[in-house]
């Protein structure tokens, strides 16, 4: 039985800890990581809760992030509870893997804390590892601050765990932004936080010795195409199942989460569309925006990344006052509009309403994203509004050096 | 909104020292943030820590700021960074040395036309002579509190024994009075 562990109704804590007492709280069985930064701290105090007795489970040292993964993927065919950090380099690491944690229908939280790819290698926060991991069968939940990271984080084993979803899930938080800034977090008491997440449900479990089975077996193609679509309506029906576990989480604790998070939006007519905790820095710019500048902006942030909320992205537009939208990406392309673009402008496209919609590629590498860059950016929206066509390249670079860099001009007049 | 920035070497306890800030002002019902760039950092390099503060909700994620307070723990800092750099014309400064203010003013050209908002103090002989070791962030604290009006200081010694509580009484008792000379000798 595991120690209690002293909680302040309020406390200061950044995105790892954060993360790392929701960990201890679900009293997850297996921990199995190859720690690297900014995520780091979310192992370590996983591991210390487990040698001082404050979680009943095994921390598994392991010599990769492939390793770890698998050892994952391992452990939950066994029928444990498990969970796992990573960010960067060593999710790309964990690439092969993940497909086969989410094949297997294996409900593994990954708490990903937010960190460049190299080449150049870079420690600092953007989206380059959440964007490459995006088509892996996660779930992908995302918070844009510490209280966030630690809340999504249950609600992330209620969610992968839910026997009509079974599929593993990612909880993003920004590396550094949010991994390494102390912000006042209100979190649960363990009873009540592992009341909410429940006890865990294993499904066809190696351990069951009467009942063999298989994991991770061969198809090719008689078969394969029927478990990937199946796989895939997972991910689609899971979206019902968030719905209802945001509710409960609401009905716990106040607060309230939503596939979409929408912000001044109601009469908006220029929004930006953002992930992570940029969200935050824009909401700040639209409402002084609104109150300095008489201009109405809003902001757009998409809460749960996969399965993407096509239905709620469309739902907000259309019928919408938005006239101009900008849909911001914090990883680099590699030759091809930005992904969040692509995703807003595809679901737009589906409306009665389309509003004319730019791309912006930011903050790669931790480069720094202000108030007064996220107002500019909406003020240019404002212009492409009243101009009835978009004024810029359709792609553009917000806070680069240099020569100013954009790309395509529009063909709508 | 109050803005903090301090100019700290890597393992000088800059962000231990705006972590415990933060949770003293949490305490009081305000919102905080306490934050730091490092990762690469090896001991020893410059690095900067954050705070802000505010009564509402603070959504600015943006790791620039305009200090309100800049705070410089490592003497050397004061020479070397930009310290001035993104300040207000309010700014108010509080560094660590062993000069007497008018000598480090006239060493520092950036903070010849601040005079009446520069303050000194020797956070590291305090330490070394409070704590036993050179560890400045504890009486920069202090000198802050008597600058800054934030806390009275029996108010915020009673506060930091709550921060500190997992160390043994000797190190608390060492910093609350680290505390308590940096907040009476701050000029």
């Amino acid at each position: 039985m595991a120690k209690k562990f002293e909680i302040n109704e309020i406390e200061v804590w950044d995105g790892n800890y954060a993360a790392s007492q929701a960990l201890r709280q679900a009293q997850v069985d297996v921990v199995a990581a190859y720690p690297i930064t900014p995520s780091t701290p979310i192992v370590e105090g996983y591991g210390s809760y487990v040698a001082n007795g404050y979680v009943d489970g095994e921390f598994v040292m392991v010599e990769s992030e492939h390793a770890a993964m698998s050892a994952c993927v391992g452990a939950a065919a066994a029928g444990g509870r498990v969970a796992t950090a990573t960010s960067s380099q060593g999710f790309a690491l964990m690439a092969e893997v993940l497909y086969q944690a989410s094949g297997m229908r294996q409900p593994i939280v990954l708490t990903v804390v937010n960190r460049a790819l190299a080449s150049p290698l870079n420690v600092r926060g953007d989206h380059s590892d959440m964007y490459m991991g995006r088509d892996a069968g996660w779930i992908n939940l995302d918070a844009f601050n510490a209280q966030e990271a630690y809340d999504l984080t249950l609600c992330a084993f209620r969610i992968g765990e839910h026997l009509d979803v079974r599929l593993p899930v990612m909880v993003h938080q920004d590396g550094f932004t949010t991994s390494h800034k102390a912000q006042k977090v209100n979190p649960l008491q363990d009873e009540a936080a592992y009341k909410f997440v429940g006890d865990y449900v294993p499904v066809d479990e190696m351990l069951d010795f009467t009942r063999a089975v298989t994991h991770g077996a061969q198809t090719e193609e008689d078969w394969h195409f029927e478990h990937k679509a199946k796989q895939h309506k997972a991910l689609m029906d899971s979206r019902t199942v968030i719905e209802e576990i945001f509710a409960d989480f609401k009905a716990l604790t106040g607060r309230e989460y939503k596939r979409v998070e929408t912000y001044l939006l109601d009469d908006a007519e220029v929004a930006i569309v953002a992930l992570g905790s940029s969200v935050e820095t824009a909401r700040l710019a639209a409402e002084e925006l609104r109150k300095d500048e008489g201009i109405k902006a809003g902001v757009i942030a998409p809460r749960v990344f996969r399965p993407f909320p096509f239905d709620l992205i469309r739902d907000v537009i259309d019928g919408s006052p938005l006239k101009a939208i900008a849909a911001m990406d914090k990883s680099a392309p590699g030759g091809a509009m930005g992904a969040l673009f692509n995703e807003i402008s595809a679901a737009a496209y589906t409306t009665q309403n389309r509003p004319l919609i730019t791309n912006f590629i930011y903050g790669l590498g931790g480069r720094d994203f202000s108030v007064e860059e996220a107002k500019r950016i909406l003020k240019e929206q404002k212009a492409h509004a009243d101009a009835g066509h978009i004024t810029t390249p359709i792609q553009q670079f917000s806070g680069l050096r240099g020569p100013k860099l954009g790309f395509f001009e529009t063909k709508r007049s | 909104m109050v803005e903090i920035r301090w100019h700290s070497r890597a393992g000088q306890g800059a962000v231990t020292g705006a972590k415990g800030l933060g949770t003293v002002v949490a305490a009081t019902g305000k919102e905080v943030q306490a934050y730091a760039l490092y990762g690469s950092a090896k001991r020893g390099a410059a690095m900067n820590a954050y705070n802000r503060i505010d009564d509402k909700p603070i959504i600015n994620h943006a790791t620039k700021m305009n200090p309100d307070y800049v705070l410089v723990i490592d003497p050397g800092l004061a020479y070397t960074d930009d310290i001035t750099k993104n300040d207000k014309p309010a700014t108010q400064y509080i560094i660590t040395t062993h000069l007497p203010k008018e000598k480090l003013i006239a060493r520092i050209p950036a903070l010849q036309d601040k005079t009446d908002r520069v303050h000194v103090l020797d956070a590291i002989a305090i330490s070394k002579e409070t704590i036993g070791r050179s560890m400045p962030n504890t009486p920069m604290l202090g000198a802050l509190m008597k600058i800054s009006g934030m806390f009275p200081l029996d108010a915020f010694l009673e506060s930091m024994k709550k921060v500190l509580a997992k160390f043994p009484q000797k190190i608390i008792d060492a910093n609350m009075e680290a505390i308590t000379r940096a907040y009476n000798e701050v000029k």
